[in-house]
């Protein structure tokens, strides 16, 4: 174990100093430091997507990344999506199709959802499938969210029209 | 039948107006998940609350000589490490049988193992420190010495003279046999014009909860008094079994279940490490938690399916079966689980086979041994996804032998729909099930006809694909039958307390938990439907031993259809005791009024009398203006278990249509489709996804999963990365179609939904597999269909 350092980054918008151990993941601190609980922990070794958070806007696994990693950019949670209003759409298209279940896999599910849509407007159910495919949940079987990214795609198209 | 249904010349509690029953409404509260500030046991965090973390054993079988824990003690942030011995003193050992499962044995375990390890993954020592890292650390410097002892791993040997018997005590590795005959098998298999075997073979595997388990544990030494926030299925139970070894009055044990991330039978157990770490709080004074990580989740979490079984059916030249014959033999690791055992799965099995069908004429014996690996125990669907495939995989191969359609075969034989009551050759009874309905529905929806025109159409090209059709029953809505009548305290029963508050809102509490199937949106569907308010008035109260009423939980396909009933029950009674005091508000008498969109309105002409809101102001603030005699009670309790069938069995027939790449060993999924009979539907959409979940699940166990032991006993594959889980990537759509036999046992009609869909996938897909490669002429019974496995078949490799 070496001593803390110091690391300086934004979180959702928010200015973050803190004084970290180098080995702990970006996870962990925003979990145990920053108590933003919303980002979860499945497996830990960067398989299931639940930890997926954003990092100067690219998709990561924050259980894979450093905290220290970390310093210096803009990290977004589901909490930061969810008071934007960047996401709205989507969650309550997640509620009407009943797209989760325990709730556990789903900040990352939407996290990688929202990611696709803003890469690409109107994906095909099969590149939905293959976006989402690093991001386990063991309730629903996918359909539904695959039914809920897509009804949002096109509301999403259609109201761009 | 019991006599409780209303008199269907009038309109039931269900068909009132704005009726939620039966309507698609999303489940309330999920806003709490979408933004990811639900609750999990893992988020939680309490004042002096230290982590614990488990060194666990390296051995399948091994002495413990000793354990050195001194310079752990020494590390930072250390706040106690605790072996066995010294946790023995604070909690006592258990023993997994029931008494209804004649012949069940199985050893004392321990929550740390004491002397002796007897699968890799056995907890030798508990290390509790500040942090879950500190805790880390310091348990690579406790020293353990182990003696390594043989281990016995291979269920087909386990009951060999030359192997070693696990537990010296009970004499030898058998824990559980039942034998079970009925009709005359070998006169009707003599009497058959054909006889097919096969040998059955099921990959252990495991629920892969997304949240590991995970629990805080806080003992309040002033008030002397526990409390476990645990992602469990079943809390009274926990409170039960925590307060029996702790020594302590149930009264002293509190269980709150917040947000659980994933249950299916996983957590629905006691596990050594959760009562380690009951007994390290009420040791230590403090709030312990412990989250296991995912490789203990693998080689701890409860494995199941790891079954070997004989099968054999009889069959005339028109179809009809004459018998079917079974020998199961499965493998529990080194104890039977603790309270509901490690037997029931292999009892299902024997319980369920043939059961679809008129055959009376059935033998079977099932075996269940201990071996040093990790425990198995009942994991969604128990002992269906055996039954189904051994049953619809023989139903198959009797079709090819006699060149009948497998459609065709199973038209012929499903008991009949109007048969019932009726009874299996293994004694099951059956109130009322639709199979024939169910298999004219399927075949409708995924077009056989075209689909076997397409299957001939593209053979030609080389192309491969396949059709498999598999009928099932599963058992919903247990009685006490399941664990009661053994002995265990486990509730059958739920209860319901509904109460309108003082803004004339509802406020319910139940016994059954939530973990994403829509417990919550069910309960308050029924409340809302029944009283006549608005969903968004009615606020569930769940998973909490001081707040809610006794009950079982959520598991065995048991939340909507006993749950649901209690609180149907509940919520009629609340009902009655508001249009009394309404009546004398307003000097009516009760049947001239209703209740309809929050207010008490005119039976006749649904003229608005009197808010909810209003009736509550003067309830509970101006009592004084009630005529004298007037006691209300907006408050009312009703508890609800099936009395008249031990289980209220379900069916439904699922179809697979896949293709096989012949060179690579790939299974492609199609189209899957299922149409099932779970009674009343609640929620349209929540059923649906219920059963899509499940499919995908037994989908996962059909092609997919497998617990990869080596003959040492060491769990090759406990990671994510190794052990395979289906993915969106892989995964079909899947159609659900319903057929409604409402149980006349309760008033509301509803059965389970949460297990049918991952009964009948394994069957249905390895049929489809088999179907596909008929022009080979290799039939394969074996799961996983992995590459390997067909491959093999194929000869290729």
């Amino acid at each position: 174990m070496t001593a803390p350092v110091a690391i300086s980054l934004s979180v959702n918008g928010e200015r973050v100093e803190a004084r970290i151990l180098p080995r702990l993941n970006l996870a962990d601190f925003l979990r145990e430091h920053l108590k933003l609980t919303g980002t979860h922990l499945g497996c830990e070794h960067g398989v299931c997507g639940a930890c997926t958070v954003r990092v100067g806007g690219e998709i990561v696994r924050s259980c894979l990344m450093l905290a220290v990693q970390a310093s210096g950019t803009a990290v977004e949670t589901i909490e930061g999506l969810s008071d934007s209003g960047e996401i709205a759409d989507l969650q309550a298209a997640f509620r009407d199709r009943n797209a989760l279940q325990c709730g556990f896999c789903t900040p990352g599910m939407l996290m990688a959802a929202q990611d696709l849509l803003r890469e690409k407007h109107m994906p095909s159910r099969d590149e939905i499938r293959e976006h989402l495919s690093g991001n386990y949940c063991r309730c629903t079987g996918y359909q539904a969210i695959v039914d809920a990214v897509e009804m949002t795609a096109r509301s999403r198209v259609e109201s761009d029209a | 039948m019991s006599a409780t249904r209303s008199d269907p010349e009038t309109l039931s509690v269900l068909d009132r107006p704005n009726s939620y029953i039966g309507k698609t409404v999303p489940r309330p509260n999920l806003d709490r998940l979408l933004q990811g500030r639900g609750t999990y046991v893992s988020d939680i965090e309490l004042p002096r609350m230290a982590h614990v973390v488990f060194l666990r054993s390296p051995h399948a079988h091994a002495k413990i000589m000793g354990i050195d824990v001194a310079a752990a003690r020494r590390m930072p942030g250390v706040i106690a490490v605790v072996t066995g011995k010294e946790l023995a003193v604070v909690i006592t050992p258990w023993v997994g049988v029931l008494s209804h499962l004649k012949g069940l044995k199985s050893a004392p375990q321990s929550a740390i193992a004491v002397d002796r390890v007897c699968w890799q993954g056995e907890a030798v020592a508990a290390i509790v420190a500040t942090s879950r890292a500190a805790a880390e650390d310091a348990a690579e410097y406790v020293a353990v010495q182990y003696e390594e002892l043989e281990a016995a791993t291979d269920m087909r040997t386990a009951l060999d003279p030359a192997t070693p018997v696990i537990h010296a005590s009970l004499g030898d590795n058998l824990a559980f046999e039942r034998i079970h005959e009925a009709g005359a098998v070998d006169q009707a298999l003599a009497e058959s014009d054909a006889v097919v075997e096969a040998n059955f073979v099921f990959g252990r595997h495991t629920g892969v909860t997304l949240e590991p388990r995970s629990v805080v544990a806080d003992w309040n030494a002033a008030e002397a008094r526990l409390t476990i926030y645990q992602g469990t299925q079943a809390p009274h139970m926990v409170q039960n079994i925590a307060a029996l070894h702790l020594g302590l009055r149930e009264s002293q044990v509190r269980v709150v279940c917040k947000d659980v991330g994933g249950s299916f039978g996983i957590k629905v157990h006691i596990y050594a490490d959760e009562m380690a770490t009951y007994a390290l709080a009420k040791l230590l004074r403090r709030p312990i938690k412990f989250v296991a990580d995912r490789v203990e989740s693998f080689n701890t979490d409860i494995h199941a399916r790891d079954h070997r079984c004989k099968g054999k059916i009889g069959v005339k030249r028109d179809g009809t079966i004459t018998a079917f014959e079974i020998d199961d033999l499965t493998g529990i690791g080194p104890y039977s689980m603790y309270p509901r055992t490690s037997a029931i799965e292999a009892n299902q099995v024997v319980n369920l086979v043939g059961g679809p069908y008129t055959n009376k004429n059935y033998r079977a014996r099932a075996r269940v041994v201990f071996q040093n690996k990790n425990v198995m125990c009942q994991y969604r669907a128990v002992g269906h996804p055996i039954a189904c495939s051994v049953t619809e995989g023989l139903v198959d191969l009797a079709a090819l032998k006699i060149g009948m359609d497998p459609v065709e075969i199973r038209r012929r034989n499903l008991i009949a729909d109007d048969a019932y009551p009726c009874a299996s050759p293994s004694g099951l009874r059956f109130e009322q099930l639709s199979h024939h309905a169910s298999l004219t529905k399927i075949v409708e929806m995924m077009d056989y006809q075209m689909l076997r025109a397409e299957q001939a159409r593209l053979r030609k090209d080389g192309i491969f694909r396949g059709i498999g059709i598999a009928s099932f029953i599963e058992v919903t809505n247990p009685s006490a039958a399941f664990y009661g009548v053994g002995g265990a305290r486990i509730s059958s029963q739920d209860g319901v307390a509904v109460r309108l508050d003082a803004q004339g809102s509802v406020i319910c509490q139940t016994s059954i938990t939530e973990q994403g199937q829509g417990s919550e949106s069910l309960t308050a569907q029924i409340v809302g439907s029944v009283l006549g308010v608005s969903m968004d008035r009615v606020r569930v109260i769940l998973g909490d031993t001081d707040m809610t009423p006794y009950g079982g939980g959520t598991w065995a396909s048991r939340g909507a259809g006993i749950g649901g009933e209690a609180a149907l029950q509940a919520t009629k009674v609340l009902r009655q005791n508001i249009l009394d005091v309404a009546a004398a508000i307003l000097q009516s008498s009760p049947a001239e009024l209703d209740i309809v969109n929050n207010a008490v309105v005119s039976a006749s002409d649904g003229a608005p009398r009197i808010e909810l809101n209003e009736l509550a102001r003067i309830v509970y603030f101006r009592p004084d203006t009630l005529p004298p005699g007037i006691q209300p009670e907006l408050m009312a309790t009703r508890h609800f278990v099936p009395r008249e069938y031990p289980f209220a069995f379900t069916n439904g027939v699922q179809a697979a249509w896949v293709e096989v790449d012949t060179d690579t060993g790939f299974v492609r999924l199609l189209r899957h489709w299922v149409v099932e009979d779970c009674g009343t539907i609640i929620n349209p959409q929540l059923v649906d996804e219920q059963i899509r979940g499940g499919v995908v699940q037994g989908l996962g166990a059909a092609l997919f999963e497998k617990c990869i032991y080596d003959d040492r006993g060491q769990l090759t594959n406990a990671n994510m990365a190794d052990y395979l889980v289906p993915m969106s990537g892989e995964m079909p759509d899947i159609d659900v179609g319903h057929v409604v036999s409402p149980t006349r046992e309760s008033e509301l009609g509803a059965k389970g939904a949460g297990e049918a869909g991952t009964a009948g996938t394994a069957a249905a897909v390895t049929n489809a597999v088999n179907d596909a490669l008929t022009p080979f002429e290799t039939i394969i019974t074996e799961i996983p269909l992995t590459p390997r496995v067909i491959l093999t078949a194929l000869g290729k490799i």
